[in-house]
């Protein structure tokens, strides 16, 4: 057992004594990233299984919510990067072997298709806002489909994503699974941090991601079919995410020492209460039993599950990308 | 050719003067450095044990660092060194999460910034900064694949390790033990 470490001569900040080289950015990223999977993914796949009048919200409107977290998250990123003004060169090149690369290439492929998505719904997101108290976003889309009508390449643009929009959806409901999966993939394909080197974490954040935008699907939706639904997709995902947490652990406590101390920072450590009270319970358990018993006749405003989802699915981003740099190898 | 470094921990008494030599041959800036000294007290009293070592990057045969690199500003040269070509560099620090060693850090300008083995010296046939000024020899530098390279003979005759070698990287900074 190493006793004391000293390390002298090298003092330099973001490395020592702990490695904090991505701080708020990355978690955020990770977290709208995982919603705007789940949301595409949602409107993808139920379009394809011709759900377009029973599932209004998750299809037409919520969408329209996509691009603008993508775009939040890639300012998020762009932030993050020390040499803000040489982003590009990430376009440059694709290699393979980088899991970073795969993600700058998925967020080029899915932004411009994320647009296109609501775009061809446009009349219905107008409508949607119509109802609105708060004029502002109602009139800007009327003011945009006025210039839909004056500009050409607009209007070939519309007319484009509405007559594609099949092909779109296929192409989204991929893409959308490899950026939920990719949200994980960053963080495992690190072996230098034993925390996040472990592959349950690309299913995990997809399912985690998938969860965030089904609660926000169900927040969203004004038809109560639709909200009940989603809300057994989401009852269904947490599930499915307990069951992959459970077996994170497991496979830590299973696996090398420099694994089992990451896991001791959740079993004991410093990060037991944030995970386990905050993430766990507050976070997953009990929006899941305020789901059931609002299945079960129960009148609860659906806002209260549905934001303590999107809570808890930031809360996890956060304390994964926190906990991760701590964790290392030993020698 | 595949260059290679030893350093004896049993004649390292922890000076830093390679530290200090690469920061001024390099022009690495003020409050950084591209290697630097662990002390390692192992045991518990009476039974210590002080083992003092220089670090620096271990220019692995299988490297993360340059698999992480979204961009190839993190590349392998001539010999095995792995390097950083600035203007490549976005700073995303994925590099610097992939790396056992936390060999890297973030330069003030925006890059990232490691040990270069001294490239423009060895490439002359030089030594590097840190082991040209090492007062007690502790440190030695040469061709793996050339037999009588002092890196060859000091890993032929005596026992060695390396550092977190569980980490799968074969890192090519060996400590003679």
């Amino acid at each position: 057992m190493k006793e004391e470490l000293f390390i002298s001569g090298r003092d330099i900040p973001f490395i020592d004594p702990v490695l904090n080289v991505w701080h708020w950015q990355i978690p955020l990223y990770l977290f709208v990233g995982g919603l705007a999977a789940g949301l595409i993914f949602f409107a993808s796949y139920f379009y394809l299984k011709g759900k377009e009048k029973e599932y209004p919200m998750a299809i037409k409107i919520a969408p329209l919510l996509a691009p603008i977290v993508i775009v939040l998250g890639l300012i998020a990123l762009i932030l993050d990067l020390r040499h803000p003004a040489y982003f590009w060169q990430l376009y440059t090149t694709i290699r393979l072997d980088s899991p970073m690369s795969w993600g700058a290439w998925t967020l080029g492929a899915i932004m411009p298709l994320s647009i296109l998505w609501p775009l061809s719904y446009i009349q219905d997101i107008k409508n949607y806002f119509g109802d609105w108290t708060f004029k502002m976003p109602y009139k800007l889309l009327v003011w945009f489909i006025k210039m839909i009508d004056r500009y050409w390449i607009i209007k070939w643009v519309y007319e484009l994503s509405i007559k594609f929009r099949k092909p779109i959806a296929i192409t989204n409901l991929i893409l959308a699974i490899i950026l939920g999966v990719y949200t994980g993939i960053l963080l495992s394909a690190f072996n230098a941090r034993p925390l996040w080197n472990t592959s349950i974490l690309g299913p995990l954040f997809l399912v985690s991601g998938l969860s965030t935008g089904a609660a926000t699907i169900m927040w969203m939706a004004k038809d109560h079919h639709e909200k009940i639904a989603f809300s057994k997709i989401d009852l269904l995902l947490i599930a499915v995410e307990i069951f992959f947490i459970v077996h994170m652990f497991m496979g830590f406590l299973a696996s090398s020492e420099v694994q089992q101390e990451a896991a001791a920072l959740f079993l004991g450590g410093e990060f037991t209460a944030v995970f386990w009270g905050f993430f766990v319970t507050i976070g997953l358990v009990f929006p899941a039993i305020l789901e059931i018993m609002e299945l079960n006749g129960f009148k609860i405003p659906i806002s209260i599950p549905a934001f303590f989802i999107l809570f808890g699915g930031a809360l996890f981003r956060f304390i994964m990308v926190d906990a991760g740099q701590i964790t290392r190898f030993l020698y | 050719m595949r260059y290679a470094m030893t350093m004896d921990i049993k004649k390292c008494v922890g000076c830093s003067d390679c530290v200090v030599a690469c920061q001024t041959e390099n022009n690495v800036p003020i409050g950084f450095c591209r290697d630097w000294i662990v002390e390692n007290v192992d045991g518990t009293y009476p039974n210590l044990e002080l083992e003092i070592r220089s670090e620096r990057c271990n220019h692995c045969d299988d490297t993360p660092c340059v698999r992480t690199c979204p961009t190839g500003a993190s590349h392998v040269i001539e010999g095995g060194i792995v390097k950083v070509t600035p203007i490549e560099c976005i700073g995303c620090g994925a590099c610097i999460q992939a790396c056992p060693y936390d060999a890297r850090y973030f330069h003030p300008d925006g890059y990232v910034d490691k040990c270069t083995f001294c490239d423009h010296r060895v490439t002359k046939g030089q030594d590097t900064a840190c082991v040209s000024v090492c007062p007690t020899k502790s440190l030695a530098f040469g061709d793996l694949d050339d037999p009588n390279s002092p890196v060859s003979i000091l890993l032929r005759e005596r026992k060695w390790k390396v550092n977190a070698p569980e980490a799968g990287t074969k890192p090519q900074v060996y400590f003679l033990t």
